[in-house]
């Protein structure tokens, strides 16, 4: 064979073999494409499926009434009242310990040995499982100090839980402020925490409320640390101090979920819906104030 | 300083403080009353017996049956999560263009924040409905529905950190690669992902360290039957929810079975404690690698 007809094989192999990687590549794409089209597909359904099971269950009535042995007079009222209540607890809580822990870390003691120590722990709890928490409410909070089960105890649970989410969020908003910003407080002659105060928190604050708002509704969520702590699943009121038992939105559809009537779970799934609407505001809350945020920094 | 300074230094200092302090209030909390409990239960009794039977008038206190739950959930999680969550990062961090991935991250953020109890419902009235539709002898409570709907949910998590660990790989590497000739998946598979291979590593092992810890799911889908079994298609019953099982009655404190449930409580603690700490120290290496 001639040199020239080798080298026009090899060319022919080489075009075959270039053909089948690109067509190789093409399906493979296609099958990443594939999984997130059926990832997003079961987040369609699983909307669809609840939307279809309880919206014609869902009335004024319904957010109104009080929970009941009869499925179609029992409402979410309690439940409502008890969930906002107890987020607004945890909120006051976990707000100010979380932001001035990620002020310690940010402006303070980010080289030393113990805030190196402290930042490993904080990642570590974040991952911790929520219903260890809830043991943890159990045996301190409930029982060592005797708090019962109230809201206060339900809060001061959920405070904890969220508090590495609190201050890994707030220390990336303060983490975001120029140098130069803190440089000009301080050649003005202001303290350290007076730059803190007067120049940093209040240009992180957007940064700060978006990771706040984020972490709450996370807790507002949350179904098995309250009901480790002892959360009461019939409660026929709505809770009046810090001190009064409670129930919350997810331990109200649990307790409906587990029920065999089609009835109680018709209830669930409308009691789904209400949670959903409150995470999409808190959630709208968050991309709102981001966006606010992205704009301002432009500027 | 002025003293006002050194008083807030101090305030700041202990609210970051409160951190290790919850830590070692779930330490300490979890070992009085393990070791209460284990003062009654021999050690060996608990980790290797095979029944577990607490609430039974003659009770039996072998976890080995919530332990073959747990791993059972969370190995079928696992075989959705992990396959479709890298396949979604490599999509998202090599192919997608801009828009798609604007449109993708939001919609994969909202289902990292559905609260698992709605995930149980889903798990209970749609999944395990519709495996049944072609699996005969797929009980009403079984281990495989609220396993698929537990990957679902940890999808995002393992998608959003193997991502990150794919744009940390830097772009000279992949350009060697297509200039040898590669195509955009050989790339992938042979340069990109083994080069993110600590922070892949790091993201699955949190991933399964999310599933063993996972509760609500399984609450309401698996059934809460201890049974030491491999079979996804009938009822079992996880670490986490014996916990809450126990929680829904009305527990007297001191009794052994409210000591139970702590030491289940030390069990899932250590597990998951382990693995966060191996997935930290991977993810810290990654960081390293490319800094």
């Amino acid at each position: 064979m001639s040199e020239s007809a080798t080298v026009a094989l090899a060319d022919q192999a080489a075009a075959r073999g270039i053909r089948r990687r690109r067509a190789v590549d093409i399906v493979f794409q296609a099958l990443a494409l594939l999984v997130l089209v059926v990832t997003l597909g079961a987040l369609a359904a699983l909307i669809a499926d609840v939307w279809s099971d309880g919206f014609s269950r869902l009335s004024w009535d319904f957010v109104t009434s009080f929970p009941s042995r009869r499925a179609s007079q029992a409402g979410i009222w309690h439940a409502l009242t008890g969930s906002v209540f107890v987020i607004l607890l945890t909120a006051l809580i976990a707000v100010p310990i979380g932001v001035a822990a990620a002020i310690y870390l940010e402006e303070y003691g980010s080289r030393s040995v113990t805030a190196r120590l402290i930042e490993i722990n904080i990642t570590n709890l974040a991952a911790v499982p929520s219903v260890i928490y809830g043991l943890l409410g159990l045996g301190l909070i409930v029982r060592m100090l005797g708090l019962g089960r109230s809201v206060l105890a339900g809060a001061a649970t959920l405070a904890l839980l969220v508090l590495p989410v609190v201050i890994l969020s707030t220390r990336e908003a303060l983490r975001a402020v120029p140098k130069s910003i803190r440089e000009g407080s301080y050649a003005l002659g202001a303290t350290k925490w007076q730059t803190i105060w007067h120049q940093v928190l209040p240009m992180a604050m957007p940064g700060i409320l978006t990771g706040l708002i984020l972490a709450l509704s996370r807790a507002i969520g949350e179904t098995a640390p309250l009901i480790t702590i002892g959360a009461v699943t019939f409660v026929t009121f709505v809770p009046d101090s810090i001190w009064s038992p409670f129930t919350v939105l997810p331990i109200q559809i649990f307790n409906w979920v587990s029920r065999p009537q089609v009835e109680f779970q018709t209830n669930a799934a409308a009691g789904i819906l209400v949670l959903l609407a409150l995470l999409l505001t808190m959630n709208a809350a968050a991309i709102w104030l981001r966006d606010r945020y992205k704009r301002k920094g432009a500027a | 300083m002025k003293p006002f300074e050194r008083v807030i230094e101090w305030v700041l200092f202990l609210c970051a403080l409160l951190s290790i302090g919850t830590t070692a209030g779930i330490i300490i909390v979890l070992a009085v009353e393990t070791i209460n409990f284990l003062r009654e239960v021999p050690l060996a009794d608990f980790l290797f017996g095979v029944e577990w039977t607490p609430l039974f008038a003659t009770p039996r206190f072998g976890v080995l049956p919530l332990v073959s739950g747990t791993i059972l959930v969370s190995a079928i999680a696992m075989a959705v999560a992990l396959p479709m969550g890298l396949l979604s990062a490599i999509y998202l961090s090599e192919y997608a263009p801009l828009t798609v991935r604007r449109v993708i991250k939001p919609i994969l953020e909202i289902l990292a924040g559905v609260p698992t109890v709605v995930y149980g419902y889903f798990a209970l009235l749609f999944v395990t409905p519709i495996l049944q539709s072609f699996i005969p002898g797929l009980a009403g409570f079984n281990a495989l529905g609220p396993g698929i709907v537990m990957g679902i949910m940890i999808l995002p998590l393992v998608s959003s950190l193997s991502e990150d660990a794919m744009r940390g790989v830097p772009r000279g590497l992949r350009e060697g690669s297509y200039a040898l000739g590669a195509t955009k998946m050989q790339t992938s598979l042979r340069v990109v992902v083994p080069a993110a291979f600590s922070g892949i590593t790091a993201a699955f092992i949190l991933a399964v360290s999310r599933a063993i810890g996972e509760t609500m799911i399984v609450a309401i889908a698996a059934g809460q039957q201890p049974r030491l079994t491999w079979n996804p298609k009938v009822p079992i019953e996880t670490m986490t929810t014996y916990i809450v099982q126990v929680s829904m009655g009305d527990t007297p404190q001191g009794t052994l079975e409210y000591r139970t449930i702590f030491a289940v409580g030390m069990l899932l603690f250590l597990g998951t404690f382990g693995l966060n700490l191996v997935s930290a120290w991977l993810r810290e290496r990654y960081r390293e690698e490319y800094a």
